[in-house]
């Protein structure tokens, strides 16, 4: 950085500096330029090609493309429509369960004198709400799997569990929801001012009164957020339930990975394509509805 | 809003503790300690502090206690599985024998570069862009921020019956046209650059937010004009003024994308390729010990290295990007109230 390049457009009058200026907007365009070109081209392309290739037929022989509803119309029914119906229940239930779960923990964390209790909290929840996927999966395999070592010491088959089931995936699908809503509530809980609660107290108001009346509508779309943000995570996870109930549990990204793959009769792709579309919306929708709660809560918890 | 009702609580809050028959025993308490306080100002502090210290620890006890439970027998578990044979005894064989199992480290080596590949480029696309965003550029800020955050909305699984019907028209279209040799290259089994491209989509999002938290927290246009002012150039600018008050920021997202792409199996798996996630997978046959051995191991590794990054910066700021905008927010609202 020699000086001479750099001093004569400073000391210019003031008309040079117009000019910095008008050449500065131009190049810092340029350099936002190679990300939008890459989310269009390695996310655009694809996302086009589903949404395509799930309203169109090519026929094999003549190359001919027409288009159609027929995919669509075969992922809403049968088999399908059951996974998507099985999607949304197990992450409704999951993102419910988790969202009041972790809603106790963080109040607990929050109102817990110990700062190493809350440190300690948020890293654990941290690095467990990105403990998804197959490591979790095994992991619960070894803890509650058939021959796993809490199944063999309390003989849980015998009173009636099993992993691999809708209620497996429940309970291990709350191990990486859970501490990630912690992770959204904790801030949203210190967003509650101890003012309000005492201006609450020193106008006579009690604890239920406090929360009826001022804590939860503050808090209400965070927790609508989080639980929403949940439910979005619990619908997209694959890899845990591929790796721990392969086909039991009729799950819609389990039926993707089957036609994906050829599992199931050929020329099913394009109902594959369908069904990521179908999932594409839904996510769309649940993301519709978090990013405004998550403004709106930003408002009163600045 | 009922929010508001802080203020207005007189016709709110008093009336109903006036009447404490409808009250639960302990509200009806809180009431009528409350009542003396305001007379007294000075105790009020004393019991209040009572309250909130004594009654609420039961459940925040028992709170604690069955979730901490519940998050760790889990990993206790898995490690006495490793290392407890029934019938034999203890054992680290499932340990010990995993450097040398068939695929283990070329399965790492693979997800490491990967990583590395993933880290760079989105990196290199995003902190230019969100920079140039900032400073000269604003008009740009929510096309930059909708590109960033829209891979939120699309599922690994839905993304990858993209990406799978684009692969097929390489050979179905493409196949006369210099193109094609591009598809090929691109999914060389050796280091497939589409598994790359793919990992950056994904980690857009965190690396986004990671850095959007970054920046807001600096000044940057007046750290540019200062810096300009006093005749730094450009690259000197950004890489030694912008770049060191980032570094929190750059962690983060390094860190959250290094832990994206260890962990993904799906799209790897339905591609074709066989890194770390789904090396774990296709040995959970074979070698049950050696695969959760191999998950407890991840999950340790993923802790120290966030441990050692917290360490680096603030401990929350760098666990999710939602707390360190709340840390921030948390520290102006004190000089806005």
């Amino acid at each position: 950085m020699s000086a001479s390049t750099t001093i004569p457009p400073t000391t210019g009058t003031a008309g040079g500096s117009t000019t910095r200026r008008r050449r500065r907007g131009p190049r810092t365009w340029l350099a936002a330029l190679p990300l939008l070109v890459f989310t269009g081209l390695c996310f655009g392309v694809p996302l086009g090609a589903i949404a395509f290739g799930a309203v169109t037929r090519t026929d094999p022989v003549s190359g001919a493309t027409e288009a159609t509803g027929e995919h669509l119309a075969r992922s809403l029914q049968g088999p399908y429509l059951g996974s998507l119906i099985g999607s949304v229940q197990l992450s409704g239930l999951t993102a419910l369960v988790a969202g009041v779960l972790g809603v106790l923990i963080a109040q607990a964390v929050v109102t817990s004198p110990s700062r190493a209790l809350r440190g300690a909290t948020l890293t654990a929840s941290g690095v467990l709400a990105n403990f998804g996927g197959v490591p979790l999966a095994f992991a619960f395999i070894a803890t509650v799997g058939i021959s796993g070592v809490v199944t063999q010491l309390a003989d849980l088959t015998g009173l009636g569990w099993n992993l691999y089931s809708f209620t497996g995936l429940t309970v291990v699908y709350l191990y990486f929801l859970t501490p990630l809503m912690v992770l959204v509530t904790v801030p949203a809980l210190d967003g509650l001012r101890p003012q309000w609660r005492e201006a609450a107290q020193n106008n006579g108001a009690s604890g239920w009164q406090f929360w009826r009346h001022v804590g939860l509508p503050v808090l209400a779309p965070s927790l609508l957020g989080g639980f929403v943000l949940l439910f979005g995570t619990a619908f997209a996870a694959h890899a845990t339930a591929a790796a721990l109930v392969g086909g039991s549990v009729p799950l819609v990204t389990l039926k993707i990975a089957d036609a994906l793959s050829g599992n199931v009769l050929t020329g099913q792709e394009n109902v594959a394509l369908a069904l990521g579309l179908d999932m594409i919306v839904i996510a769309g929708l649940v993301m519709a509805v978090y990013l405004p709660l998550q403004r709106r809560s930003a408002r009163w918890l600045r | 809003m009922a929010a508001m009702t802080p203020t207005p609580a007189p016709n709110d809050g008093a009336a109903p503790t006036a009447a404490p028959g409808a009250a639960p025993a302990p509200a009806d308490r809180d009431g009528q300690r409350d009542r003396q306080e305001t007379g007294v100002p000075a105790p009020a502090r004393a019991p209040r502090r009572f309250r909130s210290g004594s009654r609420p620890r039961v459940w925040r006890g028992a709170v604690l206690a069955l979730a901490g439970a519940y998050f760790l027998l889990p990993l206790l578990a898995s490690f006495v599985f490793t290392v407890h044979v029934p019938g034999q005894g203890v054992s680290f064989e499932a340990y010990t024998q995993l450097l040398g199992a068939e695929g283990f480290t070329r399965s790492l080596l693979l997800s490491l570069g990967l990583a590395a590949a993933t880290i760079t480029a989105s990196l290199l696309l995003a902190v230019p862009a969100l920079v140039a965003v900032r400073i000269g550029s604003p008009r740009l800020r929510p096309v930059v921020e909708v590109m960033c955050m829209m891979p939120l909305v699309v599922p690994p699984i839905a993304l990858v019956t993209g990406i799978t019907t684009v692969l097929r028209w390489g050979p179905e279209h493409l196949s006369r046209t210099p193109l094609y040799q591009t598809f090929l290259a691109v999914q060389n089994p050796d280091f497939p650059l589409v598994l790359v491209l793919a990992y950056t989509v994904l980690a857009l999002p965190f690396v986004y937010r990671s850095l959007d938290a970054g920046l807001r927290a600096v000044d940057v246009p007046t750290l540019v004009e200062a810096a300009r002012s006093c005749g730094a150039s450009w690259p000197y600018v950004v890489l030694r003024v912008i770049l060191p008050n980032l570094r929190t920021a750059l962690a983060g997202a390094a860190f959250l994308t290094l832990a994206l792409v260890l962990g993904e199996f799906t799209i790897a798996s339905l591609l074709g390729f066989q890194p770390f996630a789904v090396w774990i997978v296709s040995i959970s046959g074979a070698h049950a010990r050696m695969s959760v051995a191999v998950s407890v191991l991840s999950l340790l590794i993923t802790w120290l290295l966030l441990l050692l990054l917290s360490r680096a910066g603030t401990a929350p700021a760098t666990v999710s990007p939602g707390t360190t905008r709340h840390s921030r927010t948390s520290r102006t609202s004190g000089k806005e109230s």
